[in-house]
């Protein structure tokens, strides 16, 4: 069959499962410098799975698509090393404070610039906002149809793509034309390890903002290599208006955010008994942690 | 989100050694590969810069699919079905996630599919997967036949096989028969002779005979020992042949059912007409490539054992602080701490041997590789014979340490564990098992020591004391020097003790507690060296060198208060 232009649209997300004391800071927010950046668990079954598409695909091409900070980078060497073809990091001040409508018009202007695309992969959420909004609100922009919650393909071939979506009470089957966007939930498979050889061929692939600080060592195959340049696209290179963008684009605001503290204790001694077992299981049954 | 390789911060250490810029520069020869291929390193950081990134993805691996996967892998193990081998699910995810991630003939150039990896980082890799899952440690590395095929066969040969290891390509080095186990000389003697006839018109050989205690015996490509010379009986009358699995001429008659190890299939049997490539001459399969085969099989079994080691050390660590008895976690008793730190100790001090071990081969065989394209120096040629010999003394020393520690390691493991260890329900009593296997296979302990005492007859282990005793020491160090210098002068009175008998039997009898004995002194160097370069290794050289004296002065009394008649009283009468 023809072959297939993916796109997989990751975010770089500070590790929101190992807190440490010092994750948030004193005014309520989330401390990024405490927390290692890494790429977002869901937009790694996502870019499994777009790696098992082109695969299956021969000829297909995959392009990792990240907004984020100048670091963000780091996310498409990783898509790199495991066998995406290139990508792409969208950077500007401008962007800064975008909620996910900002965001999902920024990814979505730059998407049409790509220009031809056949399937665009995002995970169903990221950890540190947990909306599952962008990728819906992406293939709303690019007027395409959505399958979200994946977590197999169960086929492909010219006119269609036939998924599997992990529900709530079970499993759904569905299919649509291309172009797609779809949304990848965490119980598709793992996405593979890092390739050695890959590893190897693209770990000095950089910005050209991140060639400023690169050693000079390697400048010189920097030069000699065109594909270990990663492309940095800032607001200039797609066509949006300011002020849908950033801060300003975005009408979601944070109203208040709490500290959660916990006050209970996190271990509860109890005696083999029939009776503490039934106190504890109503008490789960109570706070719905069962049931 | 284990990662096993970033958890131990001693690999890195020692990965990072002096000698490596050495190395590299012999492995990379001055970065030729850079121009070729897009994934070779173009100076002495990037290449080191790669071998940790890459022994990153070998320690993911490890730590969040192999080690996971060992508990189903021993219940399950592999099936014989249809005349294959079915492997258990998690020994085909482990595979297909080191296929995958490029790890599969890591240790081949480049023009071979291969990453070119120095025998430091092979080893290195080895050492993490057997901390994992030891059972799957020897289906990953009999990608050594790999190796052997690249020293050894012809051109075509190599273009032929060695590219599809990096596609996945399983290999098993097929040896031993039914009456041929430690003494391969005796291949195709008895029972069943597996024999070689040559088809010169296709320039084909054709195995028939049987082949016992197979690992990985449905492989699909196999190298083969057999008789190849008729009216022989001995060594000299042996080829080795490489045999493709898609040639369907074996029948595997029976998987054995082993104690431990579970997970790595071994299997009986039965060549039919098989049709078989010649690998190098004729009549050189044992004497030369079995014995480089069985050498760096030696070399991963101190890989293996320091793995097993490091996995047992662990659990009994982690067990021993969360188990509470008379009212504190039973850590805190002297009874236990102190099994705790010995198994410790025997831990870094098996890897220090290891390494140096490796360092040894890694130097000599670039050397060989090198000679291929051109002519060496004398000075070159002079190093490369010196590193041999080194690695030759030193790779039986390895194998009997290091699998004797594992063993010691993991008994300890149960042991600290109490009542628990000896249940199924944790990893001890598998990893006690799997170590069992390593001071017995490729050569046992006792034929290590025969091997090994060569470097005490020859003065091999001495020199290279000699040398460690030349080199610098801080004077806050000096102290342990000082037990060394003296147990050093205690070996060469007992060297010299023992020849003065003049008798072999003599000589045998005392092998092991010598060889030990050199061991000893030439693992508390090395410690001394480690500390050298990082402070935090000196408690481990302190209890090393401290243990290690008083082993050596029992022996040294033992063996001074020995007459040849005594060996009367232990032998049986014919």
């Amino acid at each position: 069959m023809k072959a297939l232009k993916i796109i997989v649209l990751a975010k770089q997300v500070p590790d929101t499962r190992n807190v440490g004391k010092d994750a948030m800071k004193a005014d309520g927010t989330v401390n990024r410098a405490a927390l290692a950046a890494i790429f977002n668990p869901e937009d790694l079954n996502a870019l499994e799975l777009a790696l098992q598409l082109k695969d299956k695909v021969k000829g297909s091409t995959l392009t990792i698509l990240t907004m984020g900070p100048g670091r963000a980078a780091e996310v498409i060497r990783e898509g790199l090393y495991r066998g995406a073809d290139n990508g792409i990091l969208l950077t500007d001040r401008k962007f800064a404070g975008s909620d996910t409508l900002a965001t999902s018009y920024a990814l979505a202007q730059t998407i049409k610039k790509m220009k031809d695309f056949d399937v665009v992969f995002a995970g169903r959420q990221a950890i540190d906002g947990d909306t599952a909004q962008v990728g819906p609100q992406v293939a709303d922009k690019l007027n395409i149809p959505q399958i979200t919650y994946a977590e197999e393909i169960v086929d492909v071939n010219d006119k269609e793509i036939i998924i599997k979506r992990r529900l709530d009470r079970g499993v759904e089957v569905v299919s649509s034309s291309k172009p797609v966007l779809i949304t990848v939930h965490s119980s598709a498979p793992d996405c593979r390890p890092r390739n050695a050889k890959l590893l190897m061929k693209y770990k000095h692939s950089k910005t050209v903002t991140e060639v400023q600080d690169m050693s000079e060592d390697y400048l010189d195959i920097y030069q000699t290599r065109p594909y270990l340049k990663i492309e940095e696209w800032s607001v200039n290179d797609i066509e949006v208006e300011d002020r849908a963008l950033g801060l300003g684009g975005s009408p979601t605001k944070v109203k208040k955010i709490e500290n959660v503290v916990f006050k209970a204790k996190e271990s509860k001694k109890l005696t083999p008994l029939d009776e503490d077992i039934d106190d504890l299981m109503k008490e789960l049954i109570e706070n719905h942690t069962i049931g | 989100m284990a990662n096993f390789y970033n958890d131990n911060k001693d690999l890195k250490f020692h990965l990072h050694h002096p000698l490596m810029k050495k190395i590299v520069s012999l492995k990379e020869k001055d970065f030729e590969d850079a121009g070729k291929y897009d994934y070779a390193p173009v100076d002495f950081e990037d290449t080191m810069d790669s071998y940790e990134k890459i022994l990153e993805i070998v320690g993911e691996i490890s730590g969040d699919i192999i080690d996971p996967n060992a508990e189903s892998v021993d219940k399950e193990g592999p099936q014989l079905i249809k005349n294959e081998v079915v492997y258990a699910r998690g020994t085909q995810e482990n595979y297909e996630a080191l296929t995958k991630a490029g790890l599969v003939g890591l240790a081949l150039p480049r023009r071979y599919d291969g990453l070119n990896f120095s025998v430091v980082a092979y080893v290195m890799s080895g050492e993490l997967v057997s901390r994992a899952d030891a059972g799957f440690a020897n289906i990953w590395g009999l990608q050594d036949c790999a190796e052997t095929m690249h020293e050894f066969a012809s051109e075509e040969l190599k273009d032929e096989f060695l590219p599809r290891f990096s596609e996945g390509a399983t290999a098993a080095m097929v040896l031993t028969e039914p009456d041929a186990g430690s003494d391969l000389q005796a291949v195709q003697l008895k029972g069943k002779p597996i024999t070689a006839t040559y088809d010169k018109e296709k320039d084909t050989y054709y195995l028939n005979g049987v082949k016992r205690f197979i690992t990985n015996g449905d492989a699909d490509i196999q190298l083969v020992l057999a008789r190849s010379e008729d009216d022989t009986a001995d060594a000299r009358g042996l080829s080795l042949f490489v045999y493709d699995r898609t040639d369907q001429a074996v029948v595997i008659r029976r998987l054995e059912n082993k104690l431990g190890i579970k997970g790595s299939p071994t299997c009986e049997m039965v060549y039919t007409n098989a049709p078989a490539k010649l690998i190098g001459d004729r009549k050189m399969g044992l004497i030369k490539y079995v014995m480089s085969l069985m050498n760096s099989a030696r070399l991963g079994i101190g890989a293996q054992s320091t793995g097993l080691g490091e996995a047992a050390y662990r659990e009994a660590l982690k067990y021993a602080k969360e188990r509470v008895q008379f009212g504190k976690p039973i850590i805190e008793f002297p009874a236990v701490y102190e099994m705790l730190r010995t198994m410790e100790v025997r831990n870094k001090a098996m890897r220090s041997l290891l390494y140096e071990t490796a360092r040894y081969i890694d130097i000599y065989k670039a050397y060989n590789y090198i000679a291929e394209d051109r002519s060496l120096t004398s000075d070159e040629r002079k190093e490369a014979k010196k590193y041999q010999r080194l690695a030759d003394v030193f790779t039986p020393l390895l194998k009997l340490i290091s699998s004797e520690y594992a063993n010691s390691i993991a008994y300890d493991s149960i042991q600290i564990h109490g009542g628990a260890g000896f249940m199924k329900d944790f990893p001890i009593e598998r990893i006690y098992r799997d170590a069992r296997i390593t001071s017995i296979y490729e050569g046992t302990s006792q034929l290590q020591v025969v091997a090994a005492i060569k470097g005490v007859s020859a003065g091999g282990y001495l020199n290279r004391i000699k040398e460690f005793e030349e080199e610098k020491v801080n004077p806050e160090l000096e102290y342990l020097r000082k037990i060394l210098q003296e147990m050093t002068s205690e070996y060469e009175a007992m060297v010299s003790f023992v020849n003065e008998r003049n008798d072999n039997e003599y000589l045998d009898f005392h092998a092991r507690r010598l060889v030990e004995m050199a061991g000893n002194i030439i693992i508390g160097y090395l410690l001394l060296q480690d500390t050298m370069r990082e402070e935090e290794f000196r408690v481990t050289a302190e209890l090393f060198i401290k243990t290690g004296r008083s082993e050596n002065i029992q022996k040294a009394d033992y063996i001074k208060n020995s007459e040849l008649k005594d060996l009367g009283i232990f032998k049986y009468p014919n």
